[in-house]
């Protein structure tokens, strides 16, 4: 079985410039016309950015793959969709590509939202004249700032084979056609040789967590999993397990370690590493509870900071990255308002953020213990169907609906795409907002806000961060490996340094690069076979004296279901019909064989003769009556020699019977 | 081993659905209904069979429940707080939801009759608190060796069939199922299994049913005729399922013929039930889940909640009234008030219970019905019967029973000679043998059982060579034959069959492993005799 991680993300619009604005468009003229542009380094502004509609980052050399050697595509999170339709769109693909039912959903309207503001582009620069984007060109290349020519051509300067143009609205539908959707804890079978399950990973709602299982042993695939979500279903990392391998794959951890600004909420991760507990040693509601706290302090700090904000006149802007995030950040800042009586119009302005509300209300089934409550007590699962009701909140499609000019009012708060502050109503908002220093932007989870507010400079309007925890963390790493027990982990090679496995672990760990085969070898050299008590009642048991060894002779249906084989009765007269010895073994005795012939009435006399060649002794059985044969008796063969093949047959039985046969 | 089923209910009669099936060591208990039929100990299944000491926990493995009905999940709110079973019970999310409004439902009505109470208000909420909600699909490990799986069985929102597997011994329940859409709920699904045992509900065992089209268009027009001419329509339903669908039908029609008449819906229930309806879109029909962001199928535009003083006023109007078959309630109320005009309908949908008004008015064509001693009211509404069921057919139990094929089929939730008939034709046209107990009696069937062994690689890469063997068809036959005929026997048949021919061995102490020939030599360190 051979993986193949195909994450991807969106960070590479970051190089690009927001479409230009009338002002700007003098700008992007010169841009274009500015023949002498030299590499100024580091003297990065908004000029440098790249002047053209933009292309997309896939995984390195995405298009030298044989899409039709892939057989199974795991898409574990809404957001792990959104690169699926540059692999579906090529031909001879093949693959089963299963995915959550919510994840695709959400990730369906994640992709048509991405298209549509895409669009934008495509209207401002006309269709691209070339197959080959002149920013990609070498010489272009080698005169940009080097950031931006990271981002081109990522660290090791070799990713410009990932680059591809943004995918239809007919890849799209096409893509969400190619899916097979499944439940968490659904079995599904692929080829019937692979049981495939996804479990809930507490991320975003629909991510999970993956178990492959095989007849020859099974592997969980561990991606950014959250022990604490107050709207999606929790981690359900008891499903994992007990696996014999574990693909450990949350890089979330990554970027955690530079974020540990106050060491205050953490206690001393070597102390951890030292003991590490298992879950069932911890007290496990004071774990989760630590983080919900954490949460939700944060979200209060923010929802006050943007509380005080529009107070003092200004407008808030919040772009839409996690989804989770967003929902609860809407709740919490409507509760705020009513608290401090408040009226402040909040906008949601996206083309499928009408549809995506609604979805979110009727998916009861993924989401937290606490929001299933308000099924069973008949609430809405979310405060938006009500605030939507109650026109708090104003759901509009794009930033010229009729709806939302006919209601606009300032100060307010604005959530809208998207998060690179590239495309989406954000880029027209933060024009008109970015120059006001009573405005707020709430930042959530960005690499690098430097560049991300750069085609916007200069910018007074006030700008917060926030960082939510997204996976595991690293603390956590160790006491959760020793709950699954797996005997195999493959751990990120970027982690190995961040992660030190205490000497007395019980699994042996490897670990893996981007675009380089690890071979792990498979826990098992069998495979499980079950038989069915029909046929196993049926066996014809031999003893062997040596050893004590029972053996007998196998014959039936070869059956692959479910991961599993299963050996059932043939029924077929056709196929059961020849009955000789597979094997057999042992010596032909000739003191046994004379008694034997004799009872059929066969006289035979004996003659021992010393073979040279590999110094041996060979008997040699002469038959005269009824039937003239000689029978060669070797060590390891018994030659028949006779002119009558009925003879040949006769004698042949009466070895049979001395040797053991199975 | 064996798979032995105690039928607590529902055996060869309908009502107080119970069946405890011990599979390899796990006792599960399908459905905990409450017969409606009876107010005394009859209403409950004899649990005392399950254990005589009382000692349910270790009885039980666990408690699965089918779907909302009270004849389904009435007992259940008993056995957990009275009788003091604590283990667990599986439902699907909207049976968990819905579940609660019927036990109050009837608590309340208990209440008002003056019966005695079998369980409060609290006892619902604390027994709902034990219950844990599946997904269809979704593969339960109740324990390590206990598997169980939902699948969607349409009839009401949340109703499903279980699947429960045991080491090598599976099963399905069907509980109630559909085999055909209705307006707002798709049909039964499920995968083709390997069963040792399917039972099965067999309420229509020998109906088989037309278009449901017809039905619908009928049942509009009676309504259409009826308002038209000024009168009322009174439809006696429960607050959940028919009242949903045919409301549906006819907001729909509304819309489509601009029809202004109000729209009522009597209780609070039904306001409220619409609230889980629409959060439970994904367990509705297909048509329903598609409009779910544009518009959602339970707001419905022309529906007004009905208030007891405009029973009287002037005008058309449509209600939909609980209690169903007007077994007491406002669609007694009501019906005491508009059946003695000949302008008025009273539409009954569905099964009406022996002792009903909604029983008298469907046999025969009464003038007079008394509801107590004291009253007697002159019928000369319309009476307009809806043929609407959300159960199979015979033919979608022979289909369901014939697509899964299995080792054993038992039909309960049915009348006793239509079993009987139904019975004798899954023996004889699908030759599968076939149980119908009755209530306290078990049935004990032999189990599927896999012996374990590990097979070598060796093995298993011999086993998947192709073993194709080539027929030619004689020229001659098909030269007779049609043109259609020739198309479906090709000339040249190929067959895979792939016969396995190993060697088992069993070593003492050891598992028993299967090897290719050449490697049991190895194994036996001995050296091969040629012959």
């Amino acid at each position: 079985m051979k993986f193949t991680c195909l994450s991807k993300d969106l960070s590479g619009l970051m190089a690009f410039s927001p479409i230009p604005t009338s002002l700007d468009a003098l700008l992007f003229e010169e841009s274009n016309n500015n023949e002498k542009r030299h590499k100024i380094e580091d003297l990065l502004d908004a000029k440098s950015l790249i002047f053209a509609e933009p292309w997309y980052k896939t995984v390195n050399n995405l298009h030298l793959w044989n899409a039709s050697l892939i057989d199974v595509i795991l898409i574990s999170s809404p957001m792990g969709i959104m690169g699926l339709p540059f692999l579906t769109r090529r031909k001879g693909l093949s693959a089963k590509i299963y995915v959550t039912e919510a994840s695709a959903r959400l990730g369906q309207l994640m992709m048509e939202d991405l298209v549509s503001m895409h669009a934008e582009f495509r209207q401002f620069y006309g269709p691209e004249e070339s197959n080959f984007p002149p920013w990609l060109r070498q010489e272009e290349l080698e005169i940009l700032p080097s950031v931006l020519k990271d981002i081109l051509l990522g660290k090791d300067g070799v990713e410009s084979g990932g680059w591809t143009p943004m995918y239809s609205a007919a890849d799209v539908k096409d893509c969400i056609l190619k899916i097979d959707t499944v439940n968490y804890a659904q079995e599904v079978c692929y080829n019937g040789t692979l049981v495939i399950k996804a479990f809930s990973c507490g991320v975003e709602i629909g991510s999970c967590n993956w178990i492959l299982d095989g007849p020859k042993g099974d592997i969980a695939y561990l991606s950014s999993s959250c022990f604490f979500s107050a709207h999606t279903m929790t981690f359900d990392y008891r499903s994992l397990q007990g696996t014999s391998s574990l693909i450990y794959s949350d890089f979330s951890s990554l970027s955690d370690a530079q974020d540990i600004e106050d060491g205050d909420n953490n206690s001393d991760p070597t102390s951890d590493t030292l003991l590490p507990l298992s879950f069932q040693d911890m007290d496990e509601s004071s774990l989760n509870s630590d983080e919900n706290l954490e949460e939700k302090e944060k979200l209060v700090f923010i929802c006050s900071c943007a509380i005080e904000c529009v107070k003092d006149g200004g407008s808030v802007l919040i772009p839409i990255n996690r989804l989770g995030t967003i929902l609860q950040l809407l709740e919490e800042m409507t509760t705020s308002l009513e608290a401090s009586a408040m009226e402040v119009p909040i906008y949601i302005i996206s083309s499928v953020a009408e549809e995506l509300l609604a979805l979110l209300n009727i998916i009861p089934e993924w989401l937290c213990k606490q929001r299933q409550e308000r099924l069973f007590a008949g609430e809405p699962l979310f405060a938006h169907v009500k605030l939507q009701k109650e026109k708090k909140i104003h759901v509009v499609p794009n930033i010229h609906s009729h709806q939302l000019l006919m209601n606009w009012q300032e100060p307010c708060i604005v959530f809208c795409p998207h998060w690179s502050l590239r495309i989406g109503p954000v880029v027209h908002l933060l024009r008109r907002w970015c120059g006001d220093p009573k405005s707020l932007l709430i930042l959530e989870d960005i690499v690098n806000p430097e560049l991300a507010l750069l085609p916007f400079k200069p910018v007074a309007m006030k700008v917060l961060q926030c960082l939510f925890p997204s996976g595991i963390g690293l603390q956590k790493v160790q006491p959760l490996l020793k709950t699954l027990q797996p005997k195999t982990v493959m751990f990120p090679e970027d982690l190995r340094l961040k992660t030190s496995f205490s000497c007395e672990k019980s699994f042996s760990v490897s670990y893996y690069t981007e675009a380089e085969p690890l071979k792990v070898s498979c826990q098992k050299d069998s495979s499980e076979l079950k038989i069915a008590a029909d046929l196993a009642s049926q066996f014809y048991w031999k003893t062997f004296k040596k050893e004590g060894i029972n053996v007998t002779r196998l014959k039936g249906n070869l059956l692959m279901e479910n991961g599993r084989h299963h050996l059932l009765l043939d029924n077929n007269k056709k196929t059961s019909e020849s009955n000789s010895s597979l094997v057999r073994c042992g010596l032909a005795d000739y003191n046994k064989l004379l008694p034997a012939l004799s009872e059929m009435g066969i006289n035979a006399s004996i003659e021992i003769v010393k073979d040279d060649v590999e110094s041996q002794n060979v008997c040699l059985v002469h038959t005269k009556e009824p039937y003239k044969a000689l029978i060669e008796i070797g060590n390891t063969s018994t030659v028949i020699t006779t002119a009558d093949a009925n003879v040949a047959s006769i004698l042949y039985k009466a070895i049979d019977n001395i040797l053991d046969g199975v | 081993m064996a798979i032995e089923t105690l039928v607590l209910g529902a055996g060869q009669e309908v009502g107080k659905s119970c069946v405890v099936v011990n599979i390899n060591g796990k006792r599960i208990m399908f459905d905990c209904g409450m017969h409606m039929g009876y107010t005394d100990h009859r209403r409950f299944p004899d649990f005392s069979l399950i254990s005589p000491s009382g000692n349910f926990n270790d009885a039980l493995s666990c408690i699965i429940i089918t779907h909302f009905h009270l004849d389904h999940v009435g007992a259940l709110v008993y056995f957990t707080e009275v009788c003091g079973y604590r283990g667990p019970v599986y439902m699907t999310y909207p049976t968990k939801a819905l579940s609660p409004l019927m036990l109050e439902d009837f608590r309340k009505m208990v209440d008002r009759r003056g019966e005695e109470e079998q369980f409060t208000s609290e006892h619902i909420a604390e027994c709902m608190k034990k219950v844990i909600a599946v997904d269809l699909k979704q593969t339960v490990q109740v324990d390590e060796d206990l598997q169980i799986r939902a699948y969607y069985a349409g009839h009401v929102i949340g109703a499903a069939m279980f699947y429960v597997k045991v080491g090598d011994a599976e099963m399905v329940y069907t509980g109630d199922y559909n085999m055909t859409p209705d307006r707002h709920l798709g049909a039964a699904q499920i995968d083709r299994l390997r069963l040792d045992l399917l039972i099965t509900e067999s309420t229509y065992a020998t109906t088989i049913r037309d278009s449901k089209y017809a039905r619908e268009r009928e049942f509009l027009k009676a309504v259409h005729k009826c308002v038209s001419g000024g009168g009322k329509v009174l439809i006696p339903t429960f607050a959940l399922g028919r009242a949903q669908e045919l409301c549906i039908l006819l907001d729909d029609y509304w819309e489509r013929m601009n029809l202004k008449v109000p729209i009522y819906f009597s209780s609070g229930l039904t306001i409220q039930a619409n609230m889980y309806y629409k959060m439970l879109i994904s367990w509705t029909s297909q048509k329903i889940k598609d409009t779910y962001s544009t518009h959602s199928a339970f707001d419905f535009k022309n529906v007004h909640k009905f208030d007891k003083s405009i029973i009287d006023a002037p005008g058309p109007c449509v209600l939909f009234a609980t209690p169903g078959m007007i077994r007491g309630g406002l669609s007694l109320e009501v019906f005491k008030h508009w059946a003695p005009s000949e302008k008025n309908l009273v539409t009954l949908p569905g099964y009406c219970v022996v002792g009903t008004v909604g029983h008298k008015l469907t046999s025969g064509k009464p003038t007079k019905i008394d509801t107590d001693p004291d009253t007697q009211i002159d019928v000369r509404c319309q009476i307009h019967q809806l043929a609407f069921s959300p159960h199979t057919d015979s033919k979608g139990i022979m289909d369901l029973v014939k697509f899964l094929s299995p080792k054993h089929v038992m039909l309960v939730h049915g009348e006793k000679p239509k079993m009987a008939s139904l019975k004798e034709r899954i023996h004889s046209e699908l030759g599968i043998p076939c149980y119908t107990p009755a209530n306290n009696e078990t049935v004990s069937i032999p189990s599927t059982h896999y012996v374990n062994a590990e097979a070598s690689d060796t093995f298993i890469r011999n086993c998947l060579n192709p073993n194709f063997t080539f027929q030619k068809c004689n020229s001659v036959d098909t030269c007779n034959s049609t043109l259609i005929d020739r198309n479906l026997t090709p000339e040249l048949q190929v067959e895979d069959e792939r016969v396995v021919d190993g060697v088992l061995v069993m070593e003492n102490n050891k598992k028993a492993k299967i090897v290719q020939r050449d490697e049991l030599l190895l194994m036996l360190d001995e050296k091969k005799h040629e012959v």
